[in-house]
């Protein structure tokens, strides 16, 4: 039987500042979308306070000042180096890892009679060695893994698992919104009917959730009985950001094949962005060697940046993807893995919405955009920082990624 | 045409300096494993003979390989102050700081105080923990007790500029 942990960092943008700023902790704070618009990442203060995901922050003005909260504009260059250093740090605690968005990962402990242990022991090496806190679910199904660890975030220790026989009974105290991919119209349908945990989630009848929810209803009614579905995660909407990273069958060192690998996965989640009528605003790419294999040369990169235009036009995305790729590449690796995520996403509006219609004003505005990625160093550092200065006001530095940022020791 | 040659090599050497300079300004993924690669001199082949150096063309040193030894793990800071002289840790140097590294009585250490960094030397004696400067214009200074005090990191090479 399958085990499937579930890493997630608490609160990871929130996590990210206080790594660098210890002012920081203990204290409400919040990290505003792309455009300092709405509220991505509430430290566990501010969600006492009752700040909402997603709330425009606008509204929340006079608690923010009455409560003293710290807002910050999303440092997504911060967020992204801190996302791999984790992940890396993951990847070597478990024969497997899939890296699922930006604060989250599976980790394979099947087979491993101590995985409680290991997920334990992982959890206390990613403390210590970026000083991001995490939690890990582990159980039999992906779904599972991801209640488990939403339930581990309650828990002193931050590990739960969930097994056959206290399943129905941590099922029962987990509402059945925060079952991974039931959304608010979906949980409404499923309180009309009077199912409001995730134990009766798992107890109603197939064949009704899959006429209520289609055959994502259907598989996560499975995956909380404990029946592993593949391909779970690929169904299982999600609303922040969306990841596409795959091992190779074999390791590859020329750019065009990883290139060509990067492409494909573009165009999964750009195609999966234009199902769900959204747009992404940020971008991650990242390349992995095997951590597992010491004796040869390690390389872990990742570049995250602002698109010039939130899209889910698949050609402007693999440009960028591409041109991310070069910019991170380097010869004389055996590569592994190779992986794009794309961050912010929020609902398109008509325009931005590309169905692979004719559009020609719209494309050739991308195209544009992209061709202006010609000097990437303007594109990555110049352009994007002024940019910034319009509407990221109240961004941190970019601690680990600009050498005229760095941190600063006293030595007074 | 010596002119064109001087030319031809000059472009290169920026496109190169281009390419490297890139590489330092984005600094992509965990520290050390960003290139900064020195490339060993080239030999020119005059005619016929392959050089005996041809073999290691290729090889350069990386120094985050010397300087980090968990990439995950590894930040770097800039010093401010000049407490720490003593250890070789001026005003403006880059520290190298190694979270994965055990803090233990006798290393220099970035510590969390009132919530700002300090490079300091660390130094228990008798269950009480000190901070201690590596110049005598400052005094040592007692944190209390080992588990209440704060290390963020082990400090594990400096990075100093010569003027």
């Amino acid at each position: 039987m399958k085990l499937f942990g579930l890493a997630d960092g608490n609160n990871f943008y929130c996590s990210c500042e206080r790594v660098f700023d210890p002012r920081l902790r203990g204290l409400p704070m919040i990290v505003l979308s792309n455009n300092d618009g709405c509220v991505v990442a509430r430290s566990e203060e501010a969600k006492a306070l009752g700040i909402e995901m997603g709330v425009p922050v606008f509204q929340i003005q006079p608690l923010i000042r009455q409560h003293r909260v710290r807002v910050f504009s999303s440092n997504y260059t911060l967020y992204g180096d801190m996302s791999a250093r984790m992940m890396q740090v993951l990847a070597e605690c478990v024969p497997s890892a899939e890296v699922y968005s930006i604060d989250e990962c599976f980790l394979d402990f099947t087979g491993m009679a101590d995985a409680e242990d290991r997920a334990r022991a992982a959890r206390a090496k990613v403390l210590q060695w970026t000083g991001l806190p995490i939690c890990v679910g582990l159980a039999a199904t992906k779904t599972l893994a991801k209640a488990a660890n939403k339930l581990a975030k309650k828990e002193p220790g931050g590990v739960l698992q969930i097994t056959e026989e206290n399943r129905a009974a941590w099922l029962a105290r987990l509402p059945v919104e925060k079952v991974w991919g039931i959304g608010r119209q979906h949980a409404k349908r499923l309180a009309a009917r009077g199912v409001t945990t995730a134990l009766e989630l798992s107890e109603t009848d197939t064949g009704w959730a899959r006429a209520t929810m289609g055959v994502t209803g259907e598989r996560l009614v499975l995956e909380l009985r404990g029946l592993s579905c593949v391909g779970i995660e690929e169904i299982a909407p999600k609303k922040k950001n969306i990841c596409c990273a795959k091992g190779f069958g074999h390791p590859l060192t020329e750019f065009e094949d990883v290139a060509q690998a990067l492409s494909c996965y573009t165009e999964i989640i750009a195609r999966k962005l234009r199902t769900e009528k959204q747009v992404a605003t940020v971008m991650q790419v990242f390349l992995m060697t095997n951590p597992h294999r010491p004796d040869e040369p390690q390389y872990h990169p990742q570049i995250t940046v602002t698109l010039p235009e939130a899209t889910s036009y698949t050609p402007a995305l693999s440009a960028t993807a591409n041109r991310l790729l070069r910019t991170i590449w380097r010869d004389g690796h055996r590569y592994r893995k190779v992986g794009v995520m794309l961050l912010e996403l929020r609902d398109a509006v008509q325009t931005e919405l590309f169905t692979g219609t004719r559009n020609t004003a719209a494309k050739s505005r991308l195209q544009a955009a992209v061709d202006s990625l010609e000097g990437r160093v303007r594109w990555a550092a110049m352009g994007f920082e002024e940019e910034w200065k319009l509407r990221a006001q109240m961004r941190t530095q970019r601690f680990t990624t600009q050498w005229d940022e760095l941190p600063v020791a006293n030595a007074a | 045409m010596p002119g064109g040659h001087v030319k031809i090599r000059f472009a290169f050497a920026r496109a190169w300096l281009k390419r490297r300079l890139m590489s330092l300004c984005t600094l992509l993924g965990p520290v050390g494993e960003t290139p900064v690669v020195l490339p060993i001199v080239e030999t020119r082949v005059p005619a016929g003979f392959p050089s005996p150096a041809a073999d290691h063309l290729d090889k350069t040193l990386n120094l985050g390989e010397l300087l980090v030894k968990h990439p995950q793990a590894t930040f770097l800071m800039r010093v401010e102050g000049d407490s720490m002289t003593g250890a070789g840790i001026h005003n403006g140097d880059i520290i190298v700081v190694d979270k994965a590294i055990e803090p233990q009585s006798g290393k220099i250490v970035v510590a969390v105080l009132d919530g700002d960094f300090f490079v300091k030397r660390l130094v228990v004696r008798e269950g009480r923990c000190f901070l201690v400067s590596e110049n005598p214009k400052y005094a040592e200074k007692e944190v209390g007790e080992w588990a209440s005090l704060d290390v963020w990191g082990v400090v594990t090479n400096v990075i100093h500029a010569v003027r």
